[in-house]
């Protein structure tokens, strides 16, 4: 491990201020930056602690919910308020990781782990996210775990996140502080990037800036479910997973918000796939033709080309459980 | 004193079924227990020396070649950087087990991707580990690494003496009623113990001390000394505690070696641990297999042919190859009979012992053709196995020493339900899964290793058993101290078993499941030994000398031991010696494993519902430890079934996944309700009457699954391990075909 030094924040403008230094990273749970410390594939100079700022709060506002940033994953999933109108995000938290991990690892933290591609954990291999320009060691390799949406020629990572893409299906925004003392919200939607050829810039944050809250929007009503395929029960990162919230109306879908994991480089939403949905009378065909659009620039890399019909069957599958009142005897 | 046994026969007397304390076989908990669950257990990786610094291995980023330059200036440099080892002692890959033959040295001589080629030693683990990564080597590549056993390039060998041929096995097939002709393949593997390899050495006036994660210490010890040109005898090697081992420490490691070269030019003590991705890159793998079996039945469903074909792969020069068709010599009857054996030349990590080499991978695939045949006959699978035991063994004709494979079969399939199966496949669904059932066999060679160790009595009435044995996580202290307990009659708070040594008799080590019995033995020998003098003391016959509770009881005259010591402790060694038995007669443990699983029918994941399996291991010494291997061996079955796969990358034979989280073992999820019974028996043939139960459970378990998934949804996936895209892949041809 790199030599660091350690600077333990007591507040968040000590926090901002101190993060101003490149070569500083944030550091909350620690539970995937440690990690890729140990190994060395991140070697931040410094380490701002933001663990003891007071940023824990869930709080129910007239916009929505606010959670800190800091708010553990365990304390979110358990969070009543969260059961009771965002359950889809519980369950999305409750896939992921392990108790152990969930007690430690935070809300803001979440939404920056970086991928698990075996190739950037491996220092000795070529990796665009890693080291810029090195090249990309998982196309033509082992992909198995890879982006089928949204890759590019530098990079075909996936982003690991269960909880990130139940918030993108819930339409979150990002609370941002900027060292200067700025504040700004963004839509989960255009917090993360796409790789391109420069995948190791994996969110709009600016250097220094650092995640406050998440913010939530009052919820919907109707369905809410999450469902997530991975190599075993517990302990593995999403192959597919879809999160879906739908509402029925008098046997038409009225609304409908899907995001995906495991398939790109970022929590994936596509307005087509949710605008052929809404308004229709749910069936089989009308679930094809949702991933007909959803996976029409799907491209396989070799080992993950299975993600498309899996990802194609766990839609249909999600689909037909959220809209199924109305359509016993239509199921897929 | 020693008493010596050479293991040249069988044994009716059952001496241990006649002692009177009644500890043996009850589920004593491990004595050491309460240390490992507070954490106090000084595991090699906890082990401090003062003055000690740290050492970590460097990696090879090439497959093939030589390293031609470590520019080790610039990390010298570094702050606390104290030496960077390129000594040409220093080894490729682990050792394998049972030999004192070393592993490979010149390292600098690059044979497989991620080799470690030097040590970079430092003031904290932390500088170590940094400068190990910073370390730039130059390589002189050489063309013609081959990374994979397929690879039309390689070489392939077929060492004669694992070849073989009864009667004429290509005519049986063709003239057999029913035919099955299948490929299978199973996944390189990761031996993945929780504890990291590990080695602190020190030099202590021309000797080596050394704390080693080992299985074996007595082979290691001379492996160790050849490996370094000095004599065995200047070598400790301690390992009170070992953290699990499943094969990959059964020899030294590359760290071993390296920690103590590094001792010696450092005159400090050199602590080199492993991290996780070191611990399954460097050390050794189980290989990959591709087997092609061939069977030919009549109609009644009796085996005539049996063709078994194996392609295994290691390094270059290696002489270990997979013995993937141990027990399709004897599992069942056939007249004819073909073993071919080949064995590919890769650049790969070294392939060595992992948990059951053999059977685990060998009667998995055989037991999924039997379930393909039994299918194709339209025969139950249990009914299929029942007809074709043989009576004795064949090709030899040699008599088993036990055989339990009926009643493990029948008792497993009672107590499972298994006339609950449906014959056909998808018969039964429950929302998006399919219900299935599957069975597999379970059979594994048992052997006994040379083993000593030594029991002292004390005046006091405690008594203390001493041996390098190794506890692996097993339960050795427990078992050894319940085998002198019950024949020495003490309560078991009254005996120490002392463990991990190499300054105490060298024992049998753990491995190949020969561990309790073989050790076991020597405990019993010494205890006899003991027994004799008090018997002598006593005025009786010993076998006439009860002892129970401190007290010896004969002829309606009871006296505390002590009366009979003459006022002086006891000590006695027992040995056992290999002998003629295992010439004389095939001995095996036999099980049966059930299985019921769920498959989705959408994506194609896969839920072990419940499992039970049946195992008879002659008689059993702990009631909890045998249990736990066999729940062990079990889960192994469902790691190998269903996640299990060290990935190499096609282009350099690196392992891609080289961590737990990509490398998956079965975690308590995928694990249900698990049930374990054990089919009480004694087999003459083994001393004490006991057999092996460390690696039962893995050698065919993984089968029952596979097969329950074919009966779930009817698809037979044979290539291991079973992940979503192989079975999605076969619930989307089945839709196909149903139009």
């Amino acid at each position: 491990m790199r030599a660091f030094d350690y600077i333990r924040a007591g507040s968040c403008k000590d926090a901002l201020a101190e993060a101003e230094t490149p070569g500083t990273a944030f550091i909350a749970g620690g539970t995937n930056l440690l990690d890729l410390m140990k190994h060395e594939v991140m070697t931040p100079a410094r380490l701002v602690d933001i663990s003891r700022l007071d940023l824990r709060g869930i709080t129910l506002t007239d916009a929505g919910l606010r959670v800190g940033a800091l708010v553990s994953n365990s304390d979110l999933a358990a969070d009543p308020l969260v059961r009771r109108h965002w359950p889809l995000l519980s369950r999305a938290l409750l896939a992921g990781a392990s108790g152990q991990l969930r007690n430690k690892a935070t809300t803001g933290g979440n939404l920056l782990q970086r991928t698990r591609c075996y190739y950037f954990y491996d220092t000795a291999m070529p990796c665009n996210k890693r080291e810029p320009g090195s090249g990309c060691a998982a196309i033509g390799g082992f992909n198995r775990i890879h982006a089928i949406l949204g890759a590019s020629e530098a990079c075909i990572a996936t982003h690991p996140s269960d909880m990130a893409v139940a918030l993108r299906a819930l339409s979150a925004e990002v609370e941002l502080l900027a060292p200067g003392g700025g504040r700004r919200q963004v839509p989960l939607a255009a917090f993360y990037r796409l790789p391109g050829d420069t995948p190791h810039v994996e969110t709009v944050l600016e250097p220094g800036e650092m995640i406050a809250a998440v913010l939530l929007p009052p919820a919907e009503g109707g369905r809410q479910i999450y469902r997530k395929v991975r190599d075993r029960a517990s302990y593995a990162f999403a192959l597919v997973s879809v999160a879906a919230c739908l509402r029925m109306e008098q046997g038409r879908i009225a609304a409908a918000a899907l995001a995906f994991g495991g398939l790109a480089h970022m929590p994936w939403r596509s307005a087509d796939v949710e605008g052929t949905l809404i308004g229709e009378v749910p069936s089989a065909a009308l679930f094809d033709r949702a991933a007909d659009l959803l996976l029409a620039e799907a491209k396989g890399q070799g080992d993950n080309d299975f993600k498309i019909p899996l990802a194609r069957r766990t839609l249909a599958a999600v689909l037909a459980e959220a809209t199924a009142e109305d359509t016993e005897g239509d199921r897929a | 004193m020693t008493r010596e046994m050479t293991h040249d026969g069988p044994d009716a007397d059952h001496r241990l079924d006649g002692m009177a304390q009644g500890v043996l076989g009850r589920g004593e908990p491990r004595p050491e227990g309460a240390l490992k669950v507070t954490g106090r257990a000084v595991y090699t990786g906890d082990q401090q020396a003062p003055g000690m610094v740290h050492g970590a291995l460097v990696r090879a980023t090439i497959t093939r070649g030589r390293v031609t330059t470590l520019n080790s200036a610039t990390v010298l440099e570094m702050p606390g950087v104290l030496a960077v080892i390129d000594d040409p002692r220093l080894v490729r890959f682990s050792g394998q087990g049972a030999t004192t033959k070393p592993p490979k040295a010149d390292a600098a001589g690059v044979v497989y991707h991620g080799q470690p080629i030097a040590l970079v030693v430092a003031e904290t683990l932390e500088q170590a580990r940094h400068a190990a990564l910073r370390l730039t080597v130059d390589y002189a590549e050489e063309p013609g690494a081959v990374t994979g056993p397929e690879d039309p390039a390689a070489e392939v060998e077929l060492p004669q003496k694992k070849q073989s041929e009864t009667g004429a096995p290509d005519a049986a097939l063709e003239a057999a009623d029913t035919v099955i002709d299948r490929i299978y393949r199973t996944a390189s593997m990761s031996s993945a113990p929780m504890e990291p390899h590990a080695s602190l050495a020190e030099w202590q006036g021309g000797k080596l001390v050394l704390h080693s994660t080992l299985q074996m210490l007595a082979s290691a010890q001379g492996q160790v000394a050849a490996a370094l040109g000095i004599e065995p005898e200047d070598i400790r090697i301690l390992a009170p505690h070992v953290g699990g081992g499943f094969g990959s420490k059964l020899g030294i490691s590359p760290e071993t070696v390296a920690a103590a070269i590094a001792a010696q030019q450092m005159r400090r003590p050199v602590s080199v641990v492993c991290t996780r991705p070191q611990s399954m890159e460097t050390t050794s793998r189980r290989s990959e297999t591709l087997q092609r079996i061939q069977m030919g039945a009549d109609d009644e469903g009796r085996l005539t042919m049996i063709g078994h074909e194996a392609l295994v792969s290691n390094l270059p020069g290696q002489k270990f190859s997979e013995p993937v068709q141990q027990a399709t010599h004897f599992t069942y009857e056939a007249a004819h009979r073909r073993v071919v054996h080949r064995v590919a030349r890769v650049h790969r990590l070294v392939a060595a012992s992992v948990r059951a080499p053999g059977e685990a991978v060998g009667a998995t695939a055989f037991e999924c053709a039997m379930d393909e045949l039994a299918d194709k006959l339209g025969l139950c699978p249990v009914a299929l196995r029942l007809r074709n035991i043989p009576k004795v063994e064949p090709g030899t004709g040699r008599p088993f020493s036990s055989h339990k494979l009926a009643e493990a079969l029948t008792e497993g399939a009672r107590r499972f339900g298994w006339e609950h199966r449906h014959a056909s496949p998808r018969a039964r669904r429950e929302g998006e899964w399919w219900i299935g059932m599957g069975m597999s066999s379970l059979v594994r060679v048992n052997t006994v290793m040379e083993a000593k160790a030594r029991v002292s009595l004390s005046l006091d009435g405690t008594a203390l058993v001493e041996t390098d044995m190794t506890d692996i996580g097993t339960g050795s202290y427990a078992i050894l101290s319940q085998i002198a307990a019950e024949m020495l009659g003490l309560p078991m708070g009254s005996v120490e078993t002392v463990l991990g040594d190499t300054d105490l008799p060298a024992s049998s080590g753990s491995g190949g499941s020969f561990g309790a019995a073989s050790t076991g033995s020597a405990v019993y020998l010494a205890c006899l030994e003991l027994r004799s003098r008090l018997a002598e003391a006593m005025g009786c016959p010993e076998p006439e000398l009860t002892l129970k509770d401190g007290h010896a009881i004969h002829d309606n005259r009871k006296v505390p031991l002590s009366t009979l010591m003459g006022g002086a402790a006891m000590q006695a060694e027992g040995h056992l010696i290999p002998g003629e038995a295992e010439d004389k007669a095939r001995q095996a443990t036999w099980g049966a494993a059930f299985a019921e699983v769920g498959v989705n029918a959408i994506t194609g994941e896969i839920r072990v519902r419940r499992m039970l399996g049946t195992f008879a291991i002659g008689r059993v010494l702990n009631a909890q430890t045998a249990r736990s291997q066999a729940l062990g061996g079990m889960i192994w079955g469902i790691g190998m079934a269903l996640t299990e796969e060290l990935v190499h990358d096609a282009r350099d034979g690196h392992i891609v996944n080289r961590d737990l989280a990509e490398y998956h073992v079965p975690v308590n999820a995928d694990v249900p309700a698990l049930e374990v019974h054990f089919l009480e028996e004694r087999d003459d043939w083994a001393p004490m009457q006991a057999k092996g139960i460390g690696e039962l459970g893995i050698c065919g378990a993984g089968a029952a699954i596979v097969n329950a998934v074919h009966n779930a949804c009817g698809v037979r996936v044979r290539s291991l391990p079973m992940t979503v895209d192989k079975v999605l892949a076969g619930l989307v041809e089945a839709e196909a075909d149903q139009g």
